[in-house]
């Protein structure tokens, strides 16, 4: 996030896409109500009619994977009709002429279309997001989680950079970040391209600095693989050892049935967890670790504040910290080293490593945490990037993209649209939630969320059992009907090991970030009658 | 800047502050029971009465606007005695029986037993030693031997998973109604004194399963024992308990949470107030889902696989193991032969270690994690 979520109570202006807050980020949907409750306009656009809809003054309904034709005939609007910043864009960004030249091939009529929209609100999308400065926009998986998805978020940068809603405090563009620590895994650099901190390991002067640091006369240049490659390399037998820590992959990847043909082809696979799952049961050598509240450390959350995590208990068994359990293989590489405990790992390596993290040391993150960029321990953090216009390299870049729409699209055959995200009462596989008292009983099983019209269609009752068909498997699950799912849209989740939308969705990927396009394939639907028999009777 | 007297000393204010709020910026301390911060004042548990002179009656001092010149007393007999008179008649419109227990009555053994003899009383209140008015009635000297408590007849809600919503000692202070609509704006607790289908058992503040989300910010704000939580209850009484802040393992907001623990056990867990970034708040996830650390099925051992199993190792065992087969397959195939994921819901300090093993040990890139989806 560009800003901070102590920014939402009082913004004026939300631009909310591909976000289902008030399930996914309970607490920060929490502040965005009570902003709208004192008079802040909330504009929300998604395929579906989440719970957010029902506290905004906007609704757009665009269809699954329109974003960027609707995005750049927002932007169309806001240049014909002179409503974007022009001082922002001509003092604070470059490429404006090439951003309008690609816009212009973006009448609203065309983006209205492919969202399908009315030409009208499209254009009063666009009028009232320019009527208010300035405006947070915030977006989470609906935006990434295409095989377009860095285009998407190029496209709301643009928005955003076109509106001159950057480098001001409640404003910016917010992905709210899924997981406790998906920011921080990012910021340590368990990337396969950076060092801590961003520094690119393709870049010679990075490695000797890590060299010095780390002890070691050479690191590797070229940048690694990233999950699919590594899966696919599972395969090809290019990659013969897979190291899993944390990750339930047999469940959160898309096609289960290939994921778990990768993982079986592996030479030799590790896994690193605090609960036996799917996945471990590929593994080789499985290692017991330490879980939330068994040792010390520090989470990063979205706004990349650094959070301490505090140990209230001896890990169970022989279960080991994490970082314990890695540092004993680099001393049987002949490696020895001399941290021994998360504090020193982060006060003598990390924060010294990564210029950004710099200024927090555990001694200042006792009770709040601080916000990076922190360069020094005078400095109070960061609350928001790009002060007065000043973007990482210098000039905000517009970056005029096209739209793509999804690698799957409805037809005869599968004529639904399945889109996948997570529900408020699990996380993710359940490993946590659904071993905590009570949670199971919110919410016991998986559901297909189908709007009434399509299961009058199919003949289906609300709770009845269907059968959900995609080209990679089908699963058997309840319909739950609503009206906030629209016509010709089915959309499910991944808690439960039965019914887990991962057997359908499709593995194709954006061509540079590799995510998954979770939020789109093409599906059918079926009645399950009781005799034997299948009757091939489907919408 | 205007001026006002608070115990006969002057202070400055900001217009538009309440009486409450210049006290409290001056150290001065004004009890309240139903003001919740945040939420607009209602002044309706009266428990933040003061006199101020000129005024016919006392003010409450969390919705009554501070005026120049105003000569406040917070502490006077008159003031403690009205104060009083309220916690008596909050105590004695329910089931609040911590406070005869420990003091003598003609209908002591009758009362307690009918009182336990209630569903989830058999044993002491939830939040005995926890208690707004518990201690609200310590402090003015309140004795339950002169009071007809009214214990029956109130509803119970308890049929849902987390909560438990024991009416019997609700005092109608109407903060769960604040934290459901003003602080979460779930709307699942309507507005007192709106229609209600029976008012003859008087007013209670019932939720709306329909829309509640079961965050539980009503029980984290309830100042008697009237909401609490099920799998808390009985585990602990409030002075076994020690608070750890930490962080919250669930989603990327990171809230700050409140382990509240007793023998290494986490019995319930609250939000930080005043903390960033959630200011006291959490959702269902954060508060009740934190018991999976002392699952009966948690990895306790090294594993290595054999035939159709596993069996357990040592780490000796297993450390050499594997340091031996990446070795291996580094010398055989290369380093970008290994590959690893790191994990998002883990430690920071666990990720850069991570990346560090593949780089400086194994000797490549191919470190990543979930982070694009």
């Amino acid at each position: 996030m560009t800003n901070s979520f102590s920014e939402f109570a009082k913004a004026k202006m939300f631009f909310v896409i591909g976000s289902n807050m008030t399930e996914a980020h309970p607490v920060a949907a929490t502040f965005v109500k009570n902003a709208v409750m004192k008079g802040a306009e909330l504009i929300v656009a998604d395929p579906r009619r989440h719970a957010l809809v029902d506290h905004a003054s906007l609704y757009v309904p665009i269809k699954v994977g329109s974003d960027i034709a609707f995005i750049n005939s927002l932007m169309h609007v806001l240049i014909t009709e002179d409503l974007y910043d022009k001082k922002f864009t001509n003092s604070c960004c470059v490429g404006f002429d090439e951003l309008k030249a690609k816009v212009m091939e973006y009448p609203p009529e065309r983006g209205a279309e492919i969202a399908g929209i009315s030409v009208d609100l499209l254009k009063e999308t666009a009028r009232r997001l320019a009527s208010v400065k300035p405006a947070m926009l915030c977006y989470t998986l609906g935006i990434t989680e295409h095989s377009c998805g860095k285009n998407n978020v190029m496209s709301v940068a643009n928005l955003q950079m076109l509106l001159g809603n950057m480098g001001v405090e409640c404003g910016g563009v917010n992905p709210l970040r899924g997981q406790n620590n998906v920011q921080g895994a990012c910021d340590m650099g368990a990337l396969p391209n950076v060092f801590p901190g961003y520094q690119k390991v393709v870049d010679p002067a990075s490695r000797a600095k890590f060299e010095k640091a780390w002890g070691v006369k050479k690191l590797p240049d070229k940048n690694g693989l990233m999950i699919p490659h590594m899966m696919e390399g599972l395969v090809d037998g290019s990659v013969k050892a897979f190291y899993i820590f944390g990750e339930n992959l047999a469940n959160t990847e898309p096609d289960i049935r290939h994921v778990e043909h990768c993982l079986e082809s592996a030479e030799f696979l590790v896994c690193q967890d605090i609960f036996p799952n799917e996945t471990t049961r590929f593994a080789h050598v499985i290692f017991p670790s330490a879980a939330w509240c068994e040792d010390d450390g520090t989470f990063t959350n979205s706004e990349r504040r650094v959070n301490r995590v505090r140990k209230i208990v001896e890990p169970p068994g022989q279960a080991k910290p994490n970082w314990w359990i890695m540092k004993q293989i680099a001393k049987r590489f002949g490696h020895d080293w001399k941290s021994d405990s998360a504090k020193e790992i982060w006060d003598d390596e990390v924060s010294v490593l990564a210029p950004s993290l710099s200024g927090i040391k555990y001694y200042r993150i006792e009770n709040d945490g601080l916000q990076w960029p922190c360069p020094n321990t005078e400095h109070g953090g960061t609350c928001f990037l790009h002060q007065d216009g000043q973007f990482s390299c210098g000039l905000g870049q517009f970056m005029p993209v096209d739209w793509t729409p999804p690698r799957e699209v409805p037809d005869a055959e599968y004529p639904m649209v399945l889109s996948t995200g997570r529900r408020l009462y699990h996380y993710h596989t359940r490993t946590q939630t659904g071993r905590s008292g009570g949670l199971n009983d919110l919410l016991g099983e998986e559901t297909a969320d189908i709007s009434p019209i399509d299961a009058e269609s199919i003949g289906v009752n609300h709770n009845e059992k269907i059968r959900v068909i995609s080209r990679r498997g089908s699963v058997e699950v309840k319909a739950n009907v609503t009206p906030r799912v629209p016509k010709g849209m089915v959309w499910m989740a991944f808690h439960f090991r039965e019914g887990n939308a991962n057997w359908l969705t499709n593995p194709v990927y954006d061509p540079e970030t590799l995510t998954a396009e979770y939020k789109a394939c093409s599906v059918r639907i079926e009645k399950i009658f009781k005799k034997k028999g299948r009757i091939p009777f489907s919408f | 800047m205007p001026e006002l007297e608070i115990n006969n000393r002057v202070v400055s204010f900001k217009k538009g502050q309440t009486i409450l709020e210049v006290a409290e910026k001056n150290g001065i301390n004004i009890p309240t029971l139903c003001y919740l911060a945040g939420a607009a004042p209602t002044g309706r548990c009266r428990i933040c009465l003061v006199q101020v002179e000129g005024s016919d009656r006392l003010l409450t001092a969390c919705d009554t606007p501070a005026g120049e010149g105003m000569k406040i007393l917070t502490d006077s007999p008159t003031v403690r005695n009205a104060r009083k008179t309220n916690i008596e008649m909050l105590i004695a419109s329910g089931a609040h029986n911590c406070l005869i227990m420990d003091q003598s009555s003609k209908n002591w053994t009758e009362n307690q037993s009918k009182i336990m003899g209630q569903p989830w009383h058999n044993i002491m209140c939830p939040s005995y030693g926890d208690c707004r008015l518990q201690d609200l009635a310590i402090e003015y000297g309140v004795r339950a031997d002169d009071l007809e408590l009214n214990y029956e007849g109130h509803p119970l809600d308890d049929a849902t998973p987390m909560i438990v919503r024991d009416f019997s000692r609700c005092i109608g202070c109407g903060r769960c109604i604040q934290a459901c609509n003003e602080i979460q704006v779930n709307r699942a607790i309507p507005e007192p004194y709106g229609p209600r289908k029976d008012h003859s058992q008087g007013w209670y503040p019932l939720v709306d399963y329909d829309y509640c989300t079961h965050c539980g910010q009503c029980v984290q704000v309830c100042p008697t024992g009237a909401l609490f939580e099920k799998k808390a209850f009985g585990k602990a009484a409030a002075n076994e308990i020690k608070k750890v802040r930490t962080t919250c393992p669930y989603c990327g907001v990171g809230c700050q949470l409140w382990l509240h623990v007793k023998d290494n056990k986490i019995i319930r867990v609250s939000g930080v107030e005043n903390a960033e970034p959630n200011h006291g708040r959490l959702c269902v996830k954060g508060r009740f889902g934190y018991d999976f650390i002392h699952s009966g099925e948690r990895l306790t051992s090294p594993l290595i696989r054999e035939k159709d199993g596993f069996r357990e190792a040592s780490w000796d065992e297993a450390l050499d193991l594997v340091a031996n087969r990446f070795k291996d397959i580094i010398k055989k195939h290369g380093p970008d032969a290994v590959a690893g994921v790191s994990c998002a819901r883990s430690i920071n300090e666990d990720s850069y270690q991570m990346q560090k093993l593949f780089r400086s040990v194994f000797g490549t890139n191919n470190i990543d994690h979930c982070a694009r989806t």
